[in-house]
């Protein structure tokens, strides 16, 4: 931990590689005290309202556990499920030794300012862990919650998902309608050991003036498979995240799959990148980004270091009114008997497909809608019903929101 | 009714329909035929209206309401519908939900896939990698549920293979209510009778008229619309002698 200190205090002014540069002293970070809650149904209407757009149901219906966190409060953290650990971070470090095996194991402390920040000065996140063996078949739903204004939320997130276990979880992360200036600073670090299936399905619902820096490294044991799904749909005003995946044992496979929508004024610089390490390792990135007059990079990176590896980028933009898309998919084989390709597409909607919609009855309007939504919708293999409706459910609103 | 009046249409800055003169009463179809390039998929896209296609003179009038100027959806619920040669890919939108959007909603989807044998392809992006028979069946299916008045047929036949030809022929003459079902409370002079739907079927190879009945034919050539009579008999006369020699009277 000293050591890890240290490491942090050197970082401390150390500029991120991506993404514009954050003044961390305009913010303040000091803990903001809010009540811890027994009951999810205590929670304040205008919670439970803005956290339900980011996937989080209070009523906990299909649900397996919960954490919120509010600014730098946790308010509730539980587990339904034998086998299934939800636990905040500050308190599992403290009381289980195990925890330091795996925290900044795989994110780097020194990585910039961020990580350094996060370290020095970390207020919450969760521990979520399924036993080894355990299917834990409902997601676990976690919410970051930010509500005062000018903070700095940092926060450090470990997801493990023991020997042949099974767990979903869903983070939605929520700004109170009203935030003006926020900043959230997450680190996730994910542990998919052996034969175990984990997937992670983020979703993001700042406000305008949020800022996002998120650090995040996942590892996949031997047939291990880890689903990694992102979407921001809503305003923020800079998001930069590259998160990291490193398929370390033979037949292990990671899926990334991303939704962006880049508003007016919105600057998102997101990626995915995957080590391809053993033999029969598979990895798939995808993502759909559409922009509506914000700035968006879309970068994805694959490194095939060994033979007999499959992997395969696909990066699709559509620019529907004002903003750029920058893709940039970049493919690394580093010995014979690799195979990977990516494909990347950038345009607009055709005429031609509005006017077929449009002789089938839709009005324009209708018709581009439902090209979006169609552009939007990615299938996703190996996503429990209950998510895959939160994910519907998000494009179906952005869908609104952009019309 | 649809009634087409001295339309004359541009393309970019090239004439491509001259002067012409179409009526296709309710119960009627028409056959239209002409060699590539005459203009005929215009003529079936400027009455669906599609803005590219400028109209410079002329008007279409269809049940009465003047609709040169109307767009494309405002017509589709007024009662036409097409069966494109080549509709385009939608990634993300399924048969399914097309032929949802064809019946605002309210539709056995599954019923009408079974009519025109496409039930495998409804969880399918629409058109993406249908071969030329899927696309046709398709199209087929879409009409079905949106229940047009004006049907537009552009080459039904073109990419199908012998096996679906007679389904797909079958089909569209069911969509024209030309079918010779036997029902036991209408002879089948009542039913031509009752007939209400209008049909306007391009065709190049002329296959489709030994499935489906017509009541005149016509034939485009170089923007001009002429030489109206019996469909088979001008089918014939094509195969016979040529385009050329059977627009004669007209060029």
């Amino acid at each position: 931990m000293r050591y890890l200190e240290e490491k942090a205090r050197q970082a401390q002014d150390k500029k991120a590689a991506l993404g514009p540069d954050i003044d961390l002293d305009a913010y303040q970070s000091e803990p903001v005290s809010h009540d811890y809650v027994e009951d999810l149904s205590d929670l304040s209407k205008a919670d439970k309202k803005q956290m339900l757009l980011a996937g989080i149901d209070a009523e906990e219906t299909d649900r397996s556990g919960t954490f919120v966190q509010k600014d730098t409060a946790v308010l509730h953290a539980h587990s339904k499920q034998e086998g299934l650990e939800v636990i905040p971070i500050r308190e599992a470090l403290k009381q289980y030794n195990w925890v330091e095996d795996y925290y900044w194991k795989l994110v780097a402390v020194d990585t910039d300012k961020y990580t350094a920040r996060a370290h020095l000065d970390l207020h919450n996140g969760y521990v979520i862990r399924a036993l080894p063996g355990s299917k834990v078949v409902y997601p676990v739903q976690a919410c970051l919650y930010l509500e005062k204004e000018g903070l700095s939320q940092n926060v450090h997130n470990i997801v493990i998902a023991e020997e042949g276990a099974e767990l979903h979880v869903i983070t939605g992360c929520a700004a109170a309608a009203h935030l003006r200036r926020g900043l959230h600073i997450g680190i996730s670090e994910f542990y998919v050991k052996k034969g175990a299936k984990l997937s992670f399905t983020m979703i993001h619902h700042w406000a305008e003036g949020t800022m996002v820096r998120a650090r995040s490294v996942g590892m996949v044991e031997e047939g291990g498979l880890f689903l990694n799904n992102y979407i921001s749909m809503k305003p923020v005003k800079s998001v930069q995240m590259y998160p990291t995946t490193h398929l370390v044992g033979k037949g292990a496979v990671a899926r990334f799959y991303s939704l962006l929508v880049g508003s007016p004024g919105a600057e998102m610089d997101v990626g995915g990148r995957i080590f391809l390490k053993e033999p029969d390792t598979r990895a798939e990135i995808v993502s759909r980004a559409i922009t509506n007059g914000g700035k968006i990079i879309a970068r994805g990176d694959l490194v095939g270091e060994v033979p007999r590896v499959k992997a395969h980028l696909e990066c699709h933009g559509l620019i529907l009114n004002g903003g750029s898309i920058h893709a940039i998919p970049e493919l690394e084989g580093k010995v014979d008997g690799v195979e990977m390709s990516h494909e990347a597409a950038i345009g607009k909607i055709a005429q031609e497909e509005i006017l077929y919609l449009m002789s089938r009855g839709l009005s324009e309007d209708e018709a581009t809608a439902t090209i979006v939504r169609g552009f939007l919708s990615v299938d996703i293999p190996g996503l429990p019903p209950q998510l895959k409706a939160e994910i519907d459910r998000a494009v179906e609103q952005s869908n609104k929101d952009m019309m | 009714m649809l009634q087409v009046k001295d339309l004359q249409v541009k393309l970019g800055d090239k004439e491509i329909l001259k002067h012409i003169d179409l009526e296709i009463h309710p119960g009627e179809t028409h056959i239209l035929f002409g060699p590539n390039g005459s203009g005929k998929t215009s003529l079936l896209m400027t009455i669906m209206g599609y803005p590219q296609y400028r109209v410079t003179g002329g008007k279409i009038v269809f049940k009465g309401e003047d609709i040169t100027d109307m767009p494309v959806d405002e017509r589709a619920q007024l009662g036409i519908g097409v069966s494109y040669q080549r509709p385009p890919t939608i990634h993300g939108v399924k048969t399914r939900q097309m032929v949802q959007i064809c019946a605002k909603g309210e539709v056995d989807a599954e019923a009408l896939a079974e009519k025109v044998n496409f039930s495998e392809f409804m969880e399918r992006d629409i058109n993406a990698g249908f071969s030329g028979g899927e696309i046709k069946r398709s199209e087929l299916l879409q009409l079905m549920a949106q229940d047009a008045d004006l049907l537009l047929f552009d080459e039904p036949e073109s990419g199908v293979d012998l096996e679906n030809i007679s389904l797909i022929g079958n089909a569209i003459s069911n969509l024209l209510q030309r079918d010779f079902r036997v029902n036991a409370k209408k002879t089948q002079k009542e039913k031509r009778e009752e007939r209400t739907k209008m049909g306007l079927i391009i065709t190049h190879t002329g296959f489709i008229l030994d499935y489906v009945t017509a009541d005149k034919g016509q034939v485009l050539y170089d923007g001009v619309l002429t030489c109206t009579s019996n469909p088979r008999e001008i089918f014939r006369c094509i195969s016979k002698v040529g385009y050329e020699e059977c627009v004669r009277c007209a060029i």
